[in-house]
C-alpha cells in the first residue's frame, strides 16, 4: 500500500461547503455552515463555543458598581448602593424570590435615609448580565436625562442594586417615596447578544405590583435598539404614565407614532431617531 | 397520612401529593416551591411508600381538588375504566414491573393508555431509572398523520424552526432552505414569530403554504401564536395547517397563558373544519415544560413533574399531531443543570408516550443554566434511542429570536447516522425525488442546481 492510500479523503474535499452562502446576508442565523460528514466544521464549533463562553461569563461577571458610580458622579448624579436578599450568584439564579426582596441591611439603609421622593427613580440592577449594565446603562442615562429636564421632572439619586430582579425596584422606590421607577437591568443573554439591556417602568411602584403593570423596553444595545431611541421611548412612557396615571398593559407603547406625542419630541441630534417618525 | 419506618425513624407524609413531591428526583423547581424531600433518605422513603400505593388510590385522592380545577375534572370525567381494568389491581411498584416485563407488549400498552391518568404516569416514573424510562417509552407506539406519518418505529422527524428576531420573510426563508437541504422539516415547519400583529402572521402563513405547495413537500406548517390569534387568522382565510398553543397542568396556570379548555375546544373545531391534511386529521400542536405552573404561582403544592404530566391529559383530548416538552427553556430555578434537564426530558417523554400522546422534545438550555451542548448531545442520543417522535432543528443550534440553544440540523444528521433512524416515509420519498438523500437515506453532496435554492426568488418570500 503506498502512502497516498492512507488518506482516502483528500484535504480539499474535507469541507463539504454549502452552496447557498449568499443567503447569509438575509439572517444572522447560523446557516450555510457546511459540514464534514454529518458534523459541523472545527471553526464553527469553536465559534459557537466562544459565543457560549461570552454569554456564560456575562452572567457570572461581578457588578462593578464603583465604575458605574464614578461615571454617574461625573454627570452630577448621586448614587446609593443596595443589595437583594440573594447573597451570591448561585442563590440568585435558583431563588428569584430572594432577588426581588431587599436585604435587611439595605432596608435599614433606605429607611434611615428617609428620602423625600422624586418624580422618577432610576435603579440599575445587574440582572442576568453585568456586561450589559456596564456597557449600556450610562450612555443610555446620558441620552435620557435631557428629556426629564424638558418635562420639568425631578430624578432621584441613582440606586445601584446587586443580585437584583426587576421587582426589587418596587421595594426600593416605595421606601424612597418616588412616583415612578425605571429599572435598568441586564437581560437574559443570547449567543448573539450577551450584553443587552432592558428597562422596566412602573408607575406608583410598591411591593406586590404585578408584571402586567410594567412597561418593558428590550434589546437596548448599539446593535439592537439604540440609546437614543430607547431614551425617547422611556421618556414618552413616563410622560404618558403620569398623564394616564397608570402603566403596564393599560398603557400601549405608541412612541413610534407622531400622532401620539404629547409635549416631548425626539431629540434630532440623535440621528437614528429620524427613522422612527 | 402515609408513613414508613426505616430503622428507628418513621417518615410521615401528609397526603398523596406530599408523597409524590418528596419521591421526585431532586430538582431546583421543587426546592423553590418548598415541597421536596429534606434529605436523600427521606426521598427514598417516599419512593418506598409510593411503590406500595395501589393505582386505584390516584382515582380516589385527586392531588388538585375536582371542584377547583377543570383539568382534574377532565382527568376524572374522561377516565377510561375499561382500559384501566387490566392494571387496576396493581400497586405503583408492581405497575413498574409490569411495564418492564417482556410479556407486556406494545399492543398492551396502547390498550391501557386511555386508563392511565397523569398522576399514575408521574407516580411510576418517580420510581424508575433513566434506562427504565427509555425502555418502556420505546415500547410505546404513538403514530400521527397530517401530510406525512410521524412516530413509526425506526423513524425520527424534525421540526424545522427558522425563527428570525423581526420576522423578516427572506431571513426566515433562508433558514428554511438551509433546513430542507439538510433533510429537516418532516415534523413541521414551525415559526415562533416575534410579532403578534395579524398582517405579519398572515404573511408568514402564506409564505409557508406557498413553499410547501410549490415544492410539493409532504409536511405541514405552523405559526406558533396564541389560540385566539390563530383562530382570527383562520377567520380571515389564512392557510392554517396546525393550531398551536402552550399549555400547562392546572386551570390556573392555563389562565396564566390566557387559555382554557373551552377556548381550545373552539380552536380545535375551527382548524379541523379546514380539512387541510392529506393522509390524516391530527391538526393540533402543543408545547409544554416542567415549571410553568409554579412560575405562575399555580402549582397547588404539586411537584413540577406531575403538573407537567397533567398537560398530556389536556393534549390527548385533541388528538394532536405534535406535542413537545421544551425541557430546558424555563431556566435554572426550575431545572438547574444538565443532569436535571436530562432527567426531566426522559420523564416527560415517558409519561406522554405512556398516556398515548405523540411526544417530541425541544432538547434545549438557556445561558444561565449549568448546561452546554454536550448535555444536549447526551439527551438527544438518549431520547432518540428511546424512540422520541421528533426533535427540533435550529440553524447551528442557536435560536436568534428566542435566545436559547436547542438541537441543530447537523445534530439531526448525527443522530440519524448513529442510531440508523430514517425520515417520515412520505418525506423520505420526497427527499429521494429531489436528490437530497440516497437509497440508504444518507445525505448526498449538495448541488447548486437544486431547485430548493429557488425558494428565495418566490413571490411570497419577497412580500
Amino acid at each position: 500500500m503506498d502512502e497516498n492510500h492512507y488518506l482516502t479523503v483528500k484535504a480539499e474535499n474535507i469541507r463539504e461547503n454549502d452552496c447557498w452562502e449568499k443567503l447569509k446576508s438575509y439572517t444572522d442565523a447560523r446557516i450555510a455552515l457546511g459540514r464534514t460528514g454529518c458534523s459541523i466544521l472545527t471553526n464553527d464549533y469553536l465559534a459557537f463555543s466562544l459565543a457560549h463562553a461570552k454569554a456564560r461569563d456575562s452572567i457570572k461577571m461581578p457588578f462593578d458598581r464603583d465604575r458605574i458610580g464614578k461615571e454617574l458622579h461625573a454627570m452630577g448624579l448621586e448614587t446609593i448602593n443596595v443589595e437583594s436578599s440573594a447573597v451570591n450568584r448561585e442563590i440568585y439564579l435558583c431563588r428569584p424570590d430572594f432577588g426581588r426582596r431587599l436585604s435587611e441591611r439595605s432596608k435599614l439603609l433606605l429607611d434611615e435615609l428617609n428620602y423625600q421622593g422624586a418624580d422618577v427613580l432610576l435603579v440599575i440592577g445587574d440582572g442576568l448580565s453585568s456586561k450589559a449594565v456596564h456597557k449600556q446603562a450610562v450612555p443610555f442615562i446620558r441620552q435620557f436625562l435631557p428629556y426629564m429636564d424638558e418635562l420639568g421632572m425631578t430624578v432621584g439619586p441613582v440606586v445601584l442594586a446587586k443580585q437584583s430582579r426587576v421587582a426589587l425596584g418596587d421595594d426600593i422606590a416605595e421606601r424612597m417615596h418616588c412616583g415612578l421607577v425605571a429599572t435598568l437591568i441586564g437581560e437574559r443573554p443570547g449567543l448573539s447578544s450577551p450584553d443587552s439591556l432592558g428597562v422596566y417602568m412602573t408607575y406608583k411602584p410598591y411591593c406586590g405590583r404585578m408584571e402586567s403593570e410594567r412597561n418593558c423596553i428590550s434589546n437596548i444595545r448599539p446593535e439592537g435598539l439604540s440609546y437614543g431611541k430607547a431614551a425617547f421611548k422611556l421618556a414618552w412612557l413616563i410622560e404618558n404614565a403620569y398623564n394616564m396615571k397608570k402603566s403596564g398593559t393599560a398603557l400601549k407603547d405608541q412612541s413610534d407614532d407622531i400622532q401620539h406625542y404629547l409635549t416631548l419630541k425626539p431629540h434630532i441630534k440623535d440621528t437614528d431617531i429620524l427613522n422612527i417618525v | 397520612m402515609y408513613k414508613i419506618a426505616i430503622g428507628n425513624i418513621t417518615y410521615r407524609f401528609d397526603n398523596l401529593k406530599d408523597v409524590m413531591a418528596k419521591a421526585t428526583p431532586a430538582r431546583s423547581g421543587d426546592d423553590l416551591a418548598g415541597i421536596s424531600a429534606s434529605n436523600m433518605e427521606e426521598r427514598v422513603a417516599a419512593k418506598m411508600v409510593l411503590a406500595e400505593i395501589p393505582l386505584q388510590r390516584f382515582l380516589e385522592e385527586p392531588l388538585i381538588p375536582y371542584e377547583e380545577d377543570e383539568i382534574t375534572r377532565l382527568i376524572i370525567d374522561t377516565h377510561d375504566q375499561k382500559a384501566f381494568a387490566p392494571i387496576s389491581s396493581l400497586t405503583v411498584g408492581d405497575f413498574r414491573n409490569w411495564l418492564l416485563n417482556d410479556h407486556t407488549t406494545t399492543d398492551d400498552l396502547s390498550y391501557v393508555a386511555p386508563g392511565i391518568t397523569p398522576e399514575i404516569a408521574a407516580a411510576v416514573s418517580k420510581i424508575m431509572r433513566n434506562q427504565d424510562l427509555l425502555l418502556v417509552a420505546q415500547k410505546c407506539s404513538v403514530v400521527t398523520k397530517f401530510r406525512d406519518t410521524i412516530g413509526l418505529p425506526g423513524r425520527l422527524s424534525v421540526r424545522l424552526q427558522p425563527n428570525h428576531p423581526v420576522d423578516d420573510l427572506k431571513g426566515i426563508a433562508a433558514s428554511i432552505i438551509d433546513g430542507l437541504m439538510y433533510g429537516c422539516g418532516d415534523a413541521v415547519i414551525g415559526i415562533n414569530p416575534a410579532s403578534d400583529s395579524i398582517p405579519v402572521l398572515m404573511n408568514l402563513n402564506y409564505m409557508l403554504d406557498d413553499i410547501i405547495h410549490n415544492y410539493d413537500i409532504p409536511t405541514q406548517s405552523c405559526v406558533l401564536t396564541h389560540v385566539t390569534t390563530c383562530t382570527e387568522l383562520i377567520n380571515r382565510g389564512a392557510p392554517v395547517d396546525l393550531l398551536f398553543q402552550s399549555i400547562a397542568g392546572t386551570e390556573k396556570a392555563m389562565a396564566g397563558f390566557g387559555v382554557n379548555l373551552k377556548m381550545l375546544d373552539e380552536g380545535y373545531e375551527a382548524v379541523k373544519s379546514l380539512h387541510r391534511g392529506t393522509i390524516g386529521e391530527n391538526c393540533m400542536y402543543f408545547e409544554t415544560g416542567q415549571g410553568s405552573a409554579l412560575s405562575s404561582d399555580a402549582n397547588f403544592g404539586v411537584d413540577e413533574q406531575t403538573c407537567e404530566a397533567r398537560c398530556y391529559a389536556v393534549a390527548r383530548r385533541y388528538h394532536p399531531l405534535l406535542v413537545n416538552t421544551v425541557v430546558g427553556f424555563i431556566g435554572p430555578e426550575y431545572l438547574y443543570d444538565g443532569k436535571q434537564i436530562t432527567r426531566a426530558g426522559l420523564e416527560d417523554h415517558f409519561c406522554g408516550k405512556l398516556m398515548g400522546v405523540p411526544l417530541g422534545c425541544d432538547i434545549c438550555y438557556t445561558n444561565h443554566a449549568e448546561a452546554d451542548q454536550d448535555d444536549m448531545d447526551n439527551l438527544l442520543t438518549l431520547l432518540v434511542a428511546g424512540g422520541v417522535n421528533y426533535i427540533m432543528g435550529v440553524p447551528g443550534a442557536d435560536d436568534i429570536m428566542l435566545n436559547y440553544q436547542s438541537t441543530s440540523y447537523h445534530d439531526a444528521l448525527y443522530v440519524r447516522k448513529l442510531l440508523n433512524k430514517r425520515h417520515a416515509p412520505e418525506f423520505e420519498s420526497w427527499l429521494k425525488k429531489i436528490n437530497l438523500i440516497d437509497e440508504k437515506g444518507d445525505i448526498l453532496p449538495f448541488k447548486p442546481t437544486n431547485k430548493l435554492l429557488q425558494i428565495e426568488k418566490m413571490e411570497a418570500v419577497n412580500g
